[in-house]
């Protein structure tokens, strides 16, 4: 039924920022040739890989929605959930600011612009980032909607650059930020507090999501990717190109305590 | 202008240096592409001619169908080959789903409404004695038939291009059903869109190009086609 070269080859639902940002093409290859499983590297919103995950359509999700991952791990068809690593979310906008949130915290940050009703792009697409997003807004008190709120349904990059092109702000994780910096019009203003932490896990899926599910590829990838060689790369990954790292690995670290 | 002239310069650096990863793209894209087209010349010929020759009830309802068809949207084909190729379809056992072979499927799927709208309508503008008369020369039907075929080669070489110039070109299907693979289902319109969220935007200008070129001179091969015997008149 199944042709052999496909036996040893799993598919891992994953977040457009670990593509855009370039770490999957600098960790699935170090992975295959540990573990001689090739990965079909999805990359799509937290929200749709988790739903692929939920459909036994995917044996491994890595992805940084830690709300509906929790919420999707207590469902039942996923197996174990471990952290892998973070970075962090920025808020960013046009330089002249007009709604003056440079320098506040990110809470604060959000009435503000409500208040001025400056130009806000949303992703609008479920992914991880929109969720944090709409997580500020409701910790702002805030109810986002009108002329000023856009939600473009889109990746993080292309969000990005409708929001530079709009003279807009908008929410990114900070490594798909650096890696268009170049190209955009737009400066961080409102970082660092801990409640912008862009958490990563790892979460294995088991036969209860499907009977076609590689529980044994999961767990070959998910093992592989908090061992000390991957932890070694992510933390290198983009150091030499950015002047800083883009990703912190965490594996085996306490959650509670990142970022402290 | 910088992005686009860096993209020009970008796409003939791909071209020349032999770089092995957008080689596989560019060969990728023509086999899916090629492949996918004459799947639909063969489903879409066969079926065109039927409805433009045969009378039969509902006749005008499947052509109606086949005109819609030639305008539906590639993310809708694309949606509908994934479910059936999912783990969980009822194709799922067939493990066919981010492989060439679902790209080709959805993309013969969206090329074959083309091929038959377009058939049928370049048969039913043969002028209807020609068959009369070819019966009438005592020619078998299926000699008949190829004689049609050569009288209207014009339009159905041209239906060729119309079909391969969709599937070339659609990159929602090509997303949804190859997943972007790289190495693997990486064509070159999901590349250009990977790039333009990477921000290279040149690199990006440059797959655009590189595309138009194999357009260009796929159809620049049928054209000779189909004019040659036209010229030589």
């Amino acid at each position: 039924m199944s042709n052999p070269s496909a036996e040893k080859s799993l598919i891992l639902a994953t977040t457009t920022s670990t593509q855009d940002s370039g770490l999957l093409d600098e960790l699935l290859p170090a992975f295959t040739r540990d573990s001689g499983w090739q990965v079909k590297a999805l990359a799509v919103g937290s929200g749709q890989a988790i739903e692929l995950g939920r459909r036994g359509e995917a044996d491994v999700l890595l992805v940084h929605s830690p709300a509906a991952e929790a919420k999707f791990v207590a469902e039942g068809s996923a197996g174990s959930r471990r952290l892998v690593m973070h970075n962090d979310f920025v808020l960013i906008g046009p330089r002249a600011d007009p709604a003056t949130i440079r320098g506040t915290k990110s809470v604060e940050a959000m009435k503000k612009i409500a208040a001025a009703r400056a130009a806000f792009i949303s992703r609008g697409d479920e992914s991880g980032t929109h969720a944090k997003e709409k997580d500020l807004w409701s910790k702002a008190a805030v109810t986002p909607g009108g002329s000023w709120y856009q939600s473009t349904g889109q990746g993080m990059g292309e969000t990005l650059r409708i929001a530079s092109e709009k003279a807009a702000y908008t929410m990114s994780d900070r490594a798909t930020y650096l890696t268009q910096r170049g190209t955009l019009a737009l400066e961080v203003l409102s970082e660092g507090d801990p409640g912008l932490l862009n958490i990563y896990h790892v979460i294995e899926m088991t036969k209860k999501a499907g009977d076609r599910v590689q529980p044994d590829g999961a767990k070959a990838f998910a093992d592989w990717i908090v061992s000390p060689p991957a932890q070694r790369l992510i933390g290198a990954f983009g150091g030499a190109k950015f002047g800083q790292p883009l990703f912190t690995p965490d594996a085996g670290a306490d959650e509670a305590k990142l970022g402290q | 202008m910088d992005v686009l002239l860096d993209g020009l310069i970008d796409a003939i650096g791909l071209l020349l240096s032999g770089d092995q990863d957008s080689w596989s793209i560019i060969m990728l894209t023509l086999r899916v592409s090629l492949t996918a087209t004459a799947i639909a010349l063969l489903i879409g010929l066969p079926l065109g001619a039927a409805l433009a020759l045969a009378r039969f009830p509902g006749r005008r309802i499947v052509l109606a169908a086949a005109n819609t068809g030639m305008g539906m949207p590639p993310v809708v084909v694309g949606l509908f080959v994934t479910v059936l190729l999912w783990r969980s379809g009822p194709l799922g056992g067939l493990g066919l789903l981010y492989t060439p072979t679902a790209m080709v499927i959805a993309q013969a799927a969206i090329a074959t409404p083309i091929v038959v709208a377009l058939v049928a309508a370049a048969l039913q503008q043969v002028d209807p004695d020609f068959r009369v008369q070819m019966q009438a020369l005592g020619a078998t039907s299926i000699r008949a038939f190829a004689a049609l075929l050569g009288e209207a080669r014009l339009p159905l070489l041209a239906g060729a291009m119309a079909a391969f110039g969709a599937v070339v070109s659609e990159v929602g299907a090509a997303q949804m059903v190859g997943g972007n693979l790289a190495g693997q289902t990486r064509v070159l319109t999901t590349a250009a869109v990977l790039a333009t969220s990477r921000g290279q935007f040149s690199l990006a200008i440059a797959f655009g190009m590189i595309l138009l070129l194999i357009a260009f001179a796929v159809n620049l091969s049928l054209t000779l086609m189909q004019q040659r015997r036209t010229v030589l008149r």
